[in-house]
C-alpha cells in the first residue's frame, strides 16, 4: 500500500515547504500506512466478534450449544463397505462418531492416492502420444484432451455411474469377469481374493523392507560408482530380484504363511440370497470405480496438458545434442529430456494433484462415503453441528494441502535446475 | 598458416563429359510428397526401423499401439454415430413418450425436445420467458461485439461488467416496486444518499481542485471512493425503478430459477466479483503492511486449500449461524457468494502472477513521474499485468463455469441438476435416456468451455506476436 509513496516520505526536506502537525501526519506514509491496517484489522475483528455473537445468540435460540463431545455418540448410520470401514472395522451402532470421521478421512486418501497414481502414469502417456509423430495417437491425444478437460467432472462421474451400471449384469445369480480366474464383478460391485497372514508373515514383511532399503543403498552405490568411473550397473534388474526375490524366499523358508480366501458366490437357493457372499474375500464398491475412473480420467487430462507443455519448453538443441552423442531416443528421453522437463512439469502437477484430491469431495453425489459425503453429509444431518463439523473438514483438507504442498516442494527443489 | 596461391585446372568447354547448362530439377520420389509421404512421415515411419533389435521391438510396440488406438477411435467414432443416429428415435407421436423410445436401442431424442425448456430456463413461467430470452440475447450480443466489435470495446466491457448484472437481476427477478400502487417508498429510500453523495461529490470536486490544501488533496481519492459508493445505492433503485416501470416485470421467486440459466447466473457473478476482487487481493498480498498482507495470504491459501463443495457447505449450512437471527437470505444467493468467494482466491493468483512479470522498471518510472501507488496500478502494471494473464484469467472462468455444476450439491437446479431430475420422471423411463440427457449436457458445457479455451489460445498467440 504504502511502498511506493515511500520516496516522498522519508525525504521531508526535500518538499518545497515543511509541513507540520496534522499535515505531516497525513503525508508520513509510515502512519498512513498504519492507519489503513488498523483500519483493516478493526474491520476483520469486528466481523469475526459479530459473527461470533450472531452464532451464540442462534445457538442459543435453537437450544443447542458449541463443542466436540458429538464425536463420543455410537453411531448408526450404514456405511458402505470400503477401505476406511475395513480399516476401522465399523459396525452400525459398535462404533462412534469419531470412527465416522476416521472412515471419511481414510476413504478420501486412498481414492486420492489411487487417482494420483494413475492419473500421473496415463496422463503422462497420453501427453506423450499428443508429441508423437504418429498421427493416429496425435489425433487420440487431441480427441482425448479436448473432450475430458471441456466437459464438468460432477457430469463425468455421473455418466461413468450409469456406464458401470450397464456393463454389469442386472439378474441376481450372474456375473462377469474382469481378470479370469481373478476379478469378478456383477452390480454391486468387484470381488476379489483376499489374504490372510497367518505366524510368519511378519518376517516376509521385514524381509520386504530390508529389500527395499538395500535395493535403495545399491542404487546410491551404482549412481557414485558411475559417477567416479562411467561404469553402469543394472540397478533397475538388480533392485527387481531384491524387491521381488527375498520376500518370496523368505516367504518359502518360512513355510507360505498366507491363505487366499476366494470370494464365494451363491447361485441357488431363493434369488434374493443369491450373488457373492458378503464379507468373504476383498470387495470394491462400483461408486468407489465410479469415481475413480472419473477422476483419474478426467486429471489425466491436464496432466497431459501439463506434460506437454514441460516437453515443449526443452530447446529443441538438447534432444539433437543427444541424438549427436549417439544416445538412443529411449535413453535421450529418460536422461535429457524428461530431467530438464519435470523442471517446468513438477509445480502445475503439484497443483493437479491437489485438485484431485479436493474433487475427491464430489463423492457426495454418488454416496461414496468420503469426509465430505459421510461426514459434512450424513454426520452433520445426524448431529446437527454445522460449525464445529464444517470447520473440522476445512480444516482437515487444508492439512491435506499443506502436507502435499511440502512433499512436492520437496521434489521440485531435487528436480530443480542447480546452478553452478 | 600457409598463405598459397590455389592453382585451378582451366576448364576446357570442348569436353563433352562436362554439362554446360544446369539440369532439371527432378520431383522428389512419391513417397516423400503427397499423401504417400504424408502417411510414411505421420504414420510408419515410426514402425519401419527394423536395424536393431531394440529398435525392432520398438518398431512392434509402435504397430500393435497403433493399431490399437486406430481401433480405439474408429469403435468409439461408430459407437456415437450409431446411438445417435442410426438406432435413435427422433420423432414420438403425440402422448406416446417412453414407449416411443423403448424399441430402439439409441438415443430417445423427443425427451430433450420435451425437457428442453426444463433445460433452458428452469420452471420459470412461460409466459416471462422472454425476460430471461433478452438476458441471454443482451449477454450474446455484448460477448459478439467484444470479441469481433470494431470499436468501443472498453465501453461495451464496462457495461458488460457492471450495467449487465444490474439489468440482468431486473429482468430475471423484477423489482416489486410498486407498493400498493405508490411509488413514494422508492423515494423516500433513494433521497437521503442522494444528499450524502451529492455533498461528497462537491467536498471531492473542491479538494480534487486543491481548494482544501494539501491534506484535502491527499484525501480526495477516498472522497471519490465514497462517492461511487453512495451513489450505487441512491441511483441502482431510480435505474431499477425505470427499468421495472418500463417493462413491468413481476417478481419471480429464485427458486422457480433454473437450467442454463442459473448455470450462467452464478457463472457470470462469479466472473463479475472475482476479477475486481482477484485484483485487490493480488495487490494485497504484494504489499509491504503485514496485516493487509497476511490477511490477503490467509483468505486466498485457506479458500485454495479446500474443495469447493466445502465452501458451498459453509455458504449453506454454515453461514446462516453468522447472520443476525431472523436473517435469511437467497439459497441461490448463498451459493452464488459461495463461488464468488471461491474463484476470487484463484484469480488473485493468476493476476499475482502477471504482477510479478512486471520488470521493475515500470514501477520505477511509475514512481519517477510521481503518480501515487493507486495511480501507478491503475495506470501503468494492471493494464500490463492483466493483458500478459488474459489466458489465465480465461482458463479461471472455464474452471469457473465447470464448477458451477456442484451447486446441485446443495440441491440448486443447475443445468446438470434440472437434467438429474428429469431423469427421474417415469414417463421418460427409458434405458437409454439416461445417456441422451447426458451427452447432449455435456455438449451445451463442451461448446462453451471449448469456445472460451478457443479464444484463450487466441489470445496467447496474439499476446505472443506482440513481444517479437
Amino acid at each position: 500500500m504504502s511502498s511506493m509513496s515511500e520516496g516522498s516520505g522519508q525525504h521531508p526536506s526535500q518538499s518545497s515547504r515543511e509541513r507540520s502537525g496534522l499535515a505531516a501526519l497525513v503525508f508520513d506514509a509510515k502512519a498512513r500506512s498504519l492507519f489503513f491496517q488498523a483500519m483493516l484489522a478493526i474491520a476483520i475483528l469486528g466481523m469475526i466478534w459479530v459473527a461470533i455473537g450472531n452464532a451464540a445468540d442462534n445457538l442459543a435460540q435453537q437450544g443447542r450449544e458449541f463443542g466436540f463431545d458429538f464425536f463420543d455418540r455410537p453411531s448408526d448410520i450404514q456405511i458402505l463397505t470400503t477401505f476406511g470401514t475395513w480399516l476401522v472395522g465399523y459396525e452400525p451402532g459398535q462404533n462412534t462418531v469419531f470412527h465416522v470421521f476416521i472412515i471419511g478421512i481414510a476413504n478420501t486418501l486412498i481414492i486420492s492416492l489411487a487417482g494420483v497414481f494413475f492419473a500421473t502414469i496415463w496422463g503422462f502417456l497420453i501427453g506423450i502420444f499428443r508429441l508423437s509423430p504418429n498421427f493416429v495417437l496425435r489425433s487420440f491425444g487431441t480427441i482425448y484432451v479436448e473432450l475430458l478437460r471441456n466437459v464438468p467432472l460432477l457430469l463425468q462421474i455421473f455418466f461413468w455411474t450409469a456406464l458401470l451400471r450397464i456393463v454389469a449384469p442386472s439378474q441376481r445369480g450372474e456375473f462377469s469377469t474382469l481378470v479370469p480366474g481373478l476379478l469378478q464383478f456383477d452390480a454391486k460391485g468387484i470381488y476379489g481374493p483376499y489374504p490372510i497372514p497367518h505366524d510368519g508373515m511378519g518376517v516376509v514383511m521385514i524381509a520386504l523392507m530390508v529389500a527395499i532399503v538395500a535395493a535403495w543403498g545399491f542404487g546410491k552405490w551404482a549412481k557414485k560408482r558411475q559417477d567416479a568411473t562411467g561404469q553402469p550397473a543394472p540397478v533397475g534388474l538388480v533392485s527387481i530380484a531384491l524387491i521381488i526375490g527375498l520376500p518370496v524366499v523368505v516367504f518359502l523358508i518360512m513355510g507360505r504363511p498366507l491363505s487366499i480366501e476366494w470370494p464365494n458366490f451363491v447361485s441357488e437357493g431363493p434369488v434374493l440370497r443369491r450373488g457373492f457372499e458378503r464379507g468373504i474375500g476383498s470387495y470394491i464398491a462400483p461408486e468407489f470405480m465410479a469415481l475413480f475412473l472419473a477422476l483419474t480420467t478426467y486429471t489425466a487430462a491436464f496432466i497431459a496438458e501439463i506434460v506437454r507443455a514441460g516437453i515443449n519448453a526443452v530447446p529443441k538443441g538438447q534432444s539433437e545434442a543427444a541424438a549427436a552423442l549417439g544416445l538412443p531416443k529411449g535413453v535421450a528421453m529418460r536422461k535429457v529430456i524428461l530431467p530438464q522437463a519435470f523442471r517446468v512439469i513438477v509445480p502445475p502437477l503439484t497443483s493437479q494433484y491437489l485438485n484431485l484430491t479436493k474433487n475427491s469431495s464430489l463423492a457426495a453425489a454418488i454416496g461414496y462415503p468420503e469426509l465430505v459425503a459421510v461426514f459434512a453429509g450424513t454426520t452433520l444431518n445426524q448431529v446437527g453441528r454445522a460449525i464445529e463439523i464444517i470447520a473440522i473438514v476445512i480444516l482437515v483438507y487444508l492439512v491435506i494441502s499443506l502436507a502435499t504442498s511440502a512433499f512436492m516442494n520437496w521434489f521440485n527443489n531435487r528436480v530443480k535446475l542447480v546452478e553452478r | 598458416m600457409i598463405d598459397r596461391p590455389v592453382e585451378y585446372p582451366a576448364v576446357d568447354h570442348e569436353v563433352a563429359y562436362l554439362r554446360t547448362e544446369e539440369a532439371p530439377t527432378l520431383q522428389p520420389p512419391g513417397s516423400e510428397i503427397g499423401f504417400r509421404g504424408w502417411l510414411w512421415r505421420n504414420i510408419f515411419a515410426s514402425m519401419a526401423d527394423y536395424t536393431s533389435a531394440p529398435a525392432a521391438v520398438m518398431s512392434l510396440f509402435m504397430t500393435a499401439i497403433t493399431l490399437f488406438t486406430g481401433y480405439a477411435i474408429v469403435w468409439m467414432a461408430w459407437t456415437l454415430l450409431d446411438f445417435t443416429v442410426f438406432s435413435a428415435t427422433f420423432t414420438a407421436a403425440e402422448g406416446l413418450k417412453r414407449d416411443a423410445c423403448l424399441p430402439n436401442p439409441g438415443a430417445c431424442w423427443p425427451f430433450i425436445e420435451a425437457k428442453w425448456y426444463q433445460f433452458m430456463y428452469g420452471f420459470y413461467p412461460p409466459e416471462d420467458v422472454w425476460r430471461v430470452n433478452v438476458c441471454f440475447a443482451v449477454l450474446a450480443a455484448g460477448i459478439g461485439w467484444l470479441i469481433f466489435g470494431p470499436s468501443h470495446r472498453g465501453k461495451v466491457a464496462a457495461f458488460m461488467l457492471f450495467g449487465y448484472p444490474v439489468l440482468a437481476y431486473v429482468l430475471l427477478n423484477g423489482m416489486p416496486v410498486e407498493d400498493n400502487g405508490d411509488l413514494g417508498h422508492i423515494f423516500s429510500g433513494v433521497w437521503f444518499p442522494a444528499i450524502v453523495a451529492a455533498v461528497l461529490f462537491a467536498g471531492w470536486w473542491l479538494a480534487d481542485a486543491g481548494r482544501l490544501g494539501d491534506v484535502g488533496s491527499a484525501f480526495a481519492p477516498v472522497l471519490l471512493m465514497g462517492v461511487i459508493v453512495v451513489a450505487i445505492f441512491a441511483v441502482l433503485p431510480l435505474v431499477t425503478m425505470a427499468i421495472d416501470l418500463a417493462l413491468g416485470t413481476e417478481v419471480v421467486e429464485t427458486n422457480k430459477w433454473g437450467g442454463l440459466t442459473v448455470t450462467l447466473v452464478v457463472a457470470i457473478a462469479g466472473i463479475v466479483v472475482s476479477l475486481p476482487m482477484g485484483m485487490l487481493l493480488a495487490l494485497g498480498r504484494r504489499s509491504s503492511a503485514p496485516i493487509i498482507k497476511w490477511s490477503s495470504i490467509i483468505f486466498i491459501e485457506v479458500v485454495r486449500g479446500i474443495p469447493l463443495i466445502s465452501v458451498l457447505f459453509f455458504a449453506s449450512a454454515m453461514l446462516p449461524y453468522f447472520l443476525e437471527p431472523g436473517v435469511d437470505f437467497n439459497k441461490l444467493l448463498r451459493a452464488m457468494i459461495g463461488v464468488m468467494l471461491f474463484a476470487s482466491a484463484y484469480m488473485a493468483e493468476v493476476i499475482r502472477g502477471g504482477l510479478q512479470a512486471m520488470p521493475k522498471g515500470q514501477y520505477e518510472g511509475g514512481m519517477s513521474l510521481g503518480l501515487s501507488y493507486w495511480q501507478q496500478m491503475r495506470l501503468i502494471i494492471m493494464p500490463q499485468a492483466l493483458t500478459t494473464v488474459i489466458p489465465g484469467i480465461v482458463n479461471t472462468f472455464i474452471g469457473l463455469f465447470k464448477d458451477t455444476t456442484l451447486v446441485l450439491i446443495i440441491s440448486i437446479f443447475d443445468l446438470l441438476g434440472i437434467l438429474m431430475a428429469t431423469l427421474k420422471d417415469p414417463e421418460w423411463a427409458t434405458p437409454t435416456t439416461a445417456y441422451t440427457g447426458y451427452l447432449t449436457i455435456a455438449l451445451i458445457y463442451w461448446i462453451f468451455c471449448f469456445g472460451m479455451s478457443r479464444y484463450s489460445v487466441h489470445m496467447e498467440r496474439k499476446l505472443d506476436r506482440s513481444h517479437h
